[in-house]
């Protein structure tokens, strides 16, 4: 059976603690998502997220702090930025958006966080594996 | 080739229950630049620590990933550990395989595998981890405190006492601030002036303070330990080295002009302190009032009037800031359903304090405003523009409450046969005896308590008609009152965004100075030196207010407790080579840690702002924002890490 692979990117103060409260919380969520801590999601470049899907990636995941409780004050803003034009761009390069997840995902949201990720494994598990696909 | 050792905690069963530990051993132990592999069932425990440093040297190790619980656990420990054997801290790195693997995962072989992936990352982050050195930074020791009310003071006094050098910056002539205009302070009535003025005398007279008053700061550069900044001192028109504070010059000053300590219930002159114990007893002259007639140049004993002076910039250099300046009281104005500040005999808690104050305009005498009548029927309203999110603030004050009853308790005392009623929402008497305080002029001193709202009042026949409604009786009142008294909110200084920008420090949707944090750094703001203290920060009474500046000196003789400060080195820096000057890190990066330098064509760094967010190195279109040991191609190495 098809089994998705998800990069994620956690930043280090909000969702990867919030990673570590489901942890120690026992909640259970699929294991495609295997999460890469920095220290803010501003950090992730696009680059990073498209070396993930060129390299066999069908899924990439990426949390930060909620809109004003950024550890670094503006980082997340930065990320939601990016990850808005980064959308609308790998559309046009065939893959389909939906593929690409920003969640604000706070240190005590354990719950939260293992539901969003076994929802995005679903979604992506839905899209079915990554090919490139022509222009429409 | 890096020489790296993976050391594989079972941490009893939380790990070994889930992932096989021999079979991902032996997965491991394939994988380029690992060297040797090992599990221990406590890693963190002594002989697990030992075990790692032992191998370091047998193995003669550059690296290690200890593959364990959340690093926010047990990185320190590891890092600390290893340094014991001459290994560079920043060549530990932990890979979480337990709240981020096997208490999340059923399957054995679901696990095993997942965490195996996790470590491989990790491994692929550590062959390229750099051993890095912390950044230290000189201090200078000493402090700067913006703010002359009792919470400046207090920091300045206790930092002034642990031996380190302040300076006292006050906007107006005096310090002192709004206790200073204070009649009496719950819940146990002392007077205000009384414990004050003592404090205010230390101030001056400690030999670690310098006191800078009629001054604003202007400029402020640097960064924690090493600030610099430039205070404008303005004119006074009174030489303040000659003078000696004898007053003959007031008293001849032929103009007269509201008085702002006396919240325009009292007069002062032209030239002028704001009280009688104004602290330090020197004058100025308010040029808008002065007519230039020269008179106080007569009568003064030792030639102090200097009508040529103009306002003056020091310089200063400091290591520390606390923020102490206070706050104001929500205008009558923006309460057009409480006569919007047109009815004389409407006046706010501040005004009221005056008027009870034995040094007030009155000496103590509760007159009203308008006739100078003694009030018979006062009205009291509290929430008056505080709790009101639809048309006010959304915020609760804080002290009202308190300070209601305390007006209502002092009025009764004067007056023994008016009559008090206070309008409340809830009362909100948490601190200490306060709400026996309360109980007190409930009971004893008979003063009327309606729960509910007033929804207008106006003027009528020289009495002022307040219109509310006591929801507990759920009857309308209308009580003709001689005299009414608002609790209007308390708001930050009306200049706080010049503040918030000239210093960095963010302010939240009311306008008051932001926490690092709201629980656990209640005292320091986001900008690494700089720290909060009193009202600035929220609405609090003075007991709260003097606690809070005294933990924010307590911060600052911390950082002044050695001679350097160390910076966590994993920062972004600028590859020269690389950078073309676009500048485009500069506008993302959120502590100003970057600056263009145009003449060179490429961008600076300030590594101690640096926080290491990393926001800049994402945006570096040439890849020359480089974040230390979270490197583009390590970042890049432990994506294709994980996906095989």
């Amino acid at each position: 059976m098809y089994e998705p692979k998800i990069v994620a990117f956690f930043c280090k103060w909000c969702t990867s603690a919030g990673a570590d409260l489901a942890g120690t919380s026992r909640l259970k969520y699929p294991p495609n998502v295997v999460g890469i801590r920095v220290m803010c999601s501003s950090r992730i470049d696009p680059e990073h997220i498209m070396a993930a899907f060129r390299n066999g990636a069908d899924g990439v995941f990426i949390g930060g702090c909620h809109p004003g409780d950024c550890h670094y004050q503006t980082g997340n803003y930065q990320t939601l930025k990016r990850i808005t034009l980064l959308k609308q761009m790998i559309e046009d390069l065939g893959i389909n958006p939906q593929r690409l997840r920003l969640e604000w995902i706070s240190a005590a949201e354990g719950q939260r966080f293992s539901e969003i990720i076994k929802e995005f494994t679903q979604q992506v598990k839905n899209l079915g594996q990554l090919k490139s696909e022509p222009l429409q | 080739m890096k020489r790296i050792g993976v050391f594989i905690c079972h941490c009893g069963i939380n790990i070994a229950g889930t992932v096989d530990i021999e079979k991902l051993t032996s997965q491991i132990k394939e994988y380029p630049n690992v060297v040797h592999v090992e599990n221990y069932k406590y890693m963190c425990s002594s002989p697990g620590q030992q075990l790692i440093n032992q191998q370091i040297m047998d193995k003669n190790l550059d690296a290690v990933v200890v593959a364990a619980c959340s690093p926010s656990l047990h990185e320190n420990t590891f890092r600390t550990s290893v340094q014991r054997v001459e290994m560079n801290p920043y060549n530990c790195e932990i890979a979480n395989i337990r709240e981020q693997c096997s208490w999340v995962h059923d399957d054995k072989q679901i696990a095993t595998d997942k965490a195996a992936k996790i470590i491989k990352s990790m491994v692929e982050k550590t062959v390229l981890d750099e051993p890095l050195m912390p950044i230290t930074v000189p201090v200078n020791r000493k402090a700067l405190v913006i703010g002359g009310g009792v919470a400046g003071m207090q920091a300045a006094l206790n930092i002034a006492n642990n031996g380190y050098e302040v300076i006292l910056v006050e906007r107006e002539s005096s310090i002192g601030g709004h206790m200073a205009m204070l009649s009496e302070t719950f819940p146990t009535l002392d007077c205000s002036q009384c414990i004050l003025t003592p404090k205010m005398v230390e101030v001056d007279q400690h030999p670690n303070i310098t006191l800078i008053t009629y001054s604003e700061v202007v400029e402020v550069s640097g960064f924690v330990g090493n600030f610099k900044v430039k205070i404008k001192q303005k004119a006074k028109y009174v030489d303040w080295e000659k003078c000696n504070g004898c007053g003959d010059c007031i008293t001849e000053c032929p103009i007269n002009t509201p008085s702002e300590f006396e919240q325009q219930l009292g007069e002062r002159h032209a030239i002028y302190r704001p009280f009688p114990q104004a602290v330090p007893n020197k004058v100025i002259v308010d040029m808008d009032e002065c007519i230039q007639c020269m008179v106080c140049q007569v009568f003064c004993p030792t030639d102090a009037i200097d009508f040529n002076q103009k306002d003056s910039i020091v310089e200063q250099e400091v290591g520390a800031i606390v923020l102490a300046t206070g706050y104001q009281l929500y205008s009558l104005k923006n309460l057009p359903e409480y006569g919007g500040g047109e009815i004389e005999d409407v006046i706010d808690g501040l005004a009221f304090e005056r008027l009870l104050s034995a040094s007030g305009p009155t000496q103590g005498v509760v007159k009203r405003p308008s006739d100078g009548k003694i009030p018979q029927d006062v009205v009291f309203i509290q929430c008056a523009g505080s709790r009101d999110p639809e048309n006010h603030m959304p915020y609760c004050s804080r002290i009202c409450c308190m300070y209601t009853a305390k007006h209502a308790m002092l009025y009764k005392h004067r007056v023994h046969q008016g009559r008090a009623y206070i309008f409340y929402m809830d009362i909100r008497s948490g601190g200490k005896d306060y709400e026996e305080f309360v109980q007190r002029v409930m009971e004893e001193e008979r003063v009327v308590y309606l729960r509910g709202k007033v929804s207008r009042l106006y003027e009528e026949d020289g009495k002022v008609v307040v219109c509310g409604t006591d929801t507990l009786t759920r009857r309308n009142v209308e009580i003709k009152a001689d005299l009414v008294v608002t609790a209007t909110p308390i708001r930050p200084i009306e200049d706080i965004d010049q503040l918030s920008k000239l210093f960095k420090i963010s302010i939240n949707q009311n306008g008051f100075l932001t926490e690092a944090h709201p629980k656990l750094r209640p005292v320091e703001s986001l900008t690494s030196g700089i720290y909060l203290a009193g009202c600035a920060q929220a609405p609090r009474d003075i007991p709260d207010t003097v606690a809070q500046a005294s933990g924010a000196a307590s911060m600052v003789c911390a950082l002044f407790s050695s001679d350097q400060l160390y910076h966590d080195p994993i920062i972004a820096g600028v590859d020269e080579d690389l950078c073309s000057g676009c500048g485009i890190c500069v506008g993302v990066c959120p502590y100003s840690a970057r600056t263009l330098n145009r003449e060179k064509g490429i961008v600076e760094v300030n590594e101690v702002l640096c926080e290491a967010c990393g926001a800049c190195s994402a945006a570096c279109p040439s890849g020359a924002a480089q974040q230390r040991n979270f490197t583009d191609i390590q970042l890049k190495n432990m994506v294709k890490a994980i996906l095989g």
